[in-house]
């Protein structure tokens, strides 16, 4: 009886697991034909905006793990991009240009910041965990501005693309774009390992009920700062390719604006689903930039669009692809 | 004289000027069954609250195992085996039926910082799992998700989660209160085996139930114990009859 049971539960499952195994692979697929789309129609700048795209899709699916499975709003999620990408300024600067120390340093920096700010925000919760994400976030940009051995609000140029181990491995826009799908894929796979393994299930049931995670024995806390931590680290990655690819760093990357963006990104692509959330920085970063194109006030536009798509795609975009797969009979 | 379980020393909280536990002082012996009655309003739930960590005590004791647990947080007790289901029923909706036994199997386990490999998949906490879920008689809704579960059988997965904790000390928090009159007997059957196993303490207000059940019984007024003895010693204080039970037993 037991054992039955427990087959039966593997065969219920296989059915979400088949539209969660084919929208990603539809996604990845589409990012790594895009060279080559680009080169037969030599439209070469799509190259640009994709990686600009997969840039942001890191930090929005960190963000993702935070806003959609642990129900923590941060609005400062762009400090991590910005300390990820000074740490590739700041080092280039110094005569480091390689990723081996550029890499781990972005990610390092950025965890530890998310640690030791982490302890005092997940004190706090709803409105106020928004405010106080938002002030440190603020706190790094200022800092940043400041900073005028290294440009202050200028910014900074880099010198040159990281190199890997001495080797100018990512020197040309076309490998750096497949370095950049790889960081993408691997942040994405990590999230999921994640919100399936013991620790997910753990941040996905406090957000359903945290009185009772804590009475069957679970310090919620303690398991969102570890999350908060992994999120922030992965923020710095997406700042470490953002440097890169811009070969320029400035303040403007850790604005107060640019969270909001990130979350606008997951709520776009849809909340709590880890691919919504590229689906979300595609979506929003190719409609920015076909808009201002197009259109001179192209906000006026976009703001509505947003909101239409909150209000009447529930789940987002992702949401509307879940029950187009519901309609054509998969379900 | 064995040590009692859990220990009450003087309990006293209010809210405002309103007294809800009132001094109170109570032993819970190993293996025992030990009801608390009393009317609405009695503090019946703020003393279950208190006892597992919910709501701090403006003063006394509170001892469980040995140790003064007073102090520690509800996840700190919940883990030194001290287990409680909820009156109005706390479950994790989206959740399978399963995943929310599995949780609490995984919780007594310890190693929750595993970020590989799929809990759900894993059998060293699916099987104690199915376990507790037969324990309960709900073994056949595993898959189904908690929310859509009927109330008796959310009734059900309480003490499934409450008893995959393998608790030292289970607290009870009316088990019985609004399901029909069928899964009440279940309910009754169930605890009745599960008596002298664990150590129970059950607030109920079906007084069939609290007779046909407990060992001992406190019958808690206004905050204050009136009277712990035996159930036949309890149904016949005078001074019950007029405070409480009188109403109920006609």
């Amino acid at each position: 009886m037991t054992g039955a049971a427990l087959v039966a539960a593997n065969g219920a499952r296989t059915l979400r697991a088949r539209r969660d195994t084919v929208l990603p692979a539809l996604i990845f697929l589409a990012f790594a034909l895009l060279p080559v789309f680009a080169a037969l129609t030599a439209e070469e700048y799509l190259l640009d905006s994709a990686t600009r795209i997969m840039v942001f899709a890191v930090a929005a699916v960190a963000l993702d793990l935070l806003v959609g499975y642990c129900g923590l709003i941060s609005f400062g999620h762009a400090a991590f991009i910005g300390l990820g990408a000074y740490a590739v300024g700041i080092l280039s600067a110094e005569g480091i240009g390689d990723a081996l120390v550029a890499l781990p340093v972005a990610i390092v920096v950025s965890m530890l910041f998310a640690w030791i700010t982490g302890i005092v925000c997940l004190r706090t919760k709803g409105v106020y965990f928004i405010m106080i994400t938002l002030a440190f976030g603020q706190m790094v940009y200022f800092v940043a501005t400041s900073l005028a051995p290294y440009g202050g609000d200028n910014g900074l140029t880099v010198a040159a693309r990281s190199t890997i181990a001495g080797f100018a491995l990512l020197k040309s826009d076309r490998a750096f774009y497949y370095f950049t799908l790889l960081c993408l894929a691997a942040t994405y796979l990590l999230c999921r390992a994640l919100i399936a393994s013991r620790f997910g299930r753990v941040l996905r049931g406090a957000r359903e009920n945290a009185t009772r995670m804590a009475t069957i024995g679970f310090t919620i806390r303690r398991f969102q700062l570890v999350a908060y931590v992994i999120a922030g680290g992965l923020g710095g990655l997406s700042g470490f390719l953002l440097g890169n690819s811009t070969e320029f760093v400035s303040p403007e990357y850790m604005s107060w604006q640019r969270s909001g963006e990130l979350i606008v990104m997951v709520i776009l692509g849809g909340v709590g689903t880890l691919d919504g959330a590229i689906v979300g920085s595609a979506a929003y970063l190719f409609a920015e930039e076909w808009l201002s194109s197009t259109f001179e006030s192209w906000q006026v536009i976009f703001g509505p669009l947003i909101v239409l798509v909150v209000l009447f795609a529930r789940g987002g975009l992702i949401g509307l692809t879940t029950q187009l797969w519901r309609r054509f009979g998969h379900a | 004289m064995p040590e009692p379980v859990l220990r009450l020393e003087g309990l006293r909280k209010s809210f405002g000027s309103l007294v809800v536990t009132d001094d109170v002082t109570l032993d819970v012996m190993p293996g025992e069954m030990h009801a608390i009655i009393g009317p609405n309003g009695a503090g019946k739930t703020t003393l279950i609250n208190q006892i597992s960590g919910l709501i701090p005590p403006d003063d006394g004791r509170i001892l469980f195992a040995g140790a003064d647990v007073t102090a520690l947080p509800p996840e700190a007790r919940a883990l030194r085996g001290l287990s409680r289901s909820f009156q109005i029923t706390s479950i994790l909706p989206g959740f399978s039926v399963l995943e929310n036994v599995a949780l609490a199997v995984q919780a007594r386990d310890g190693s929750s910082l595993r970020f590989i490999g799929r809990a759900a998949d894993e059998t060293a906490l699916n099987l104690p799992a199915m376990v507790a879920l037969e324990q309960t008689g709900i073994a056949d809704r595993a898959q189904v998700r908690a929310g859509e579960l009927s109330h008796g059988e959310k009734r059900a997965l309480e003490l499934a989660i409450a008893l995959a904790m393998q608790p030292t000390l289970l607290l009870l928090d009316e088990p019985m209160a609004g399901i029909g009159r069928e899964e009440t007997e279940r309910q009754v059957e169930l605890l009745l085996r599960l008596k002298g196993e664990v150590t129970m303490v059950l607030v109920e207000h079906d007084m069939a139930a609290v007779f046909a059940l407990a060992d001992r019984i406190s019958v808690l007024i206004r905050g204050h114990v009136l009277i712990t003895d035996l159930p036949e010693v309890v149904r016949a204080d005078p001074q019950v009859v007029t405070a409480y039970l009188g109403e109920q037993m006609e």
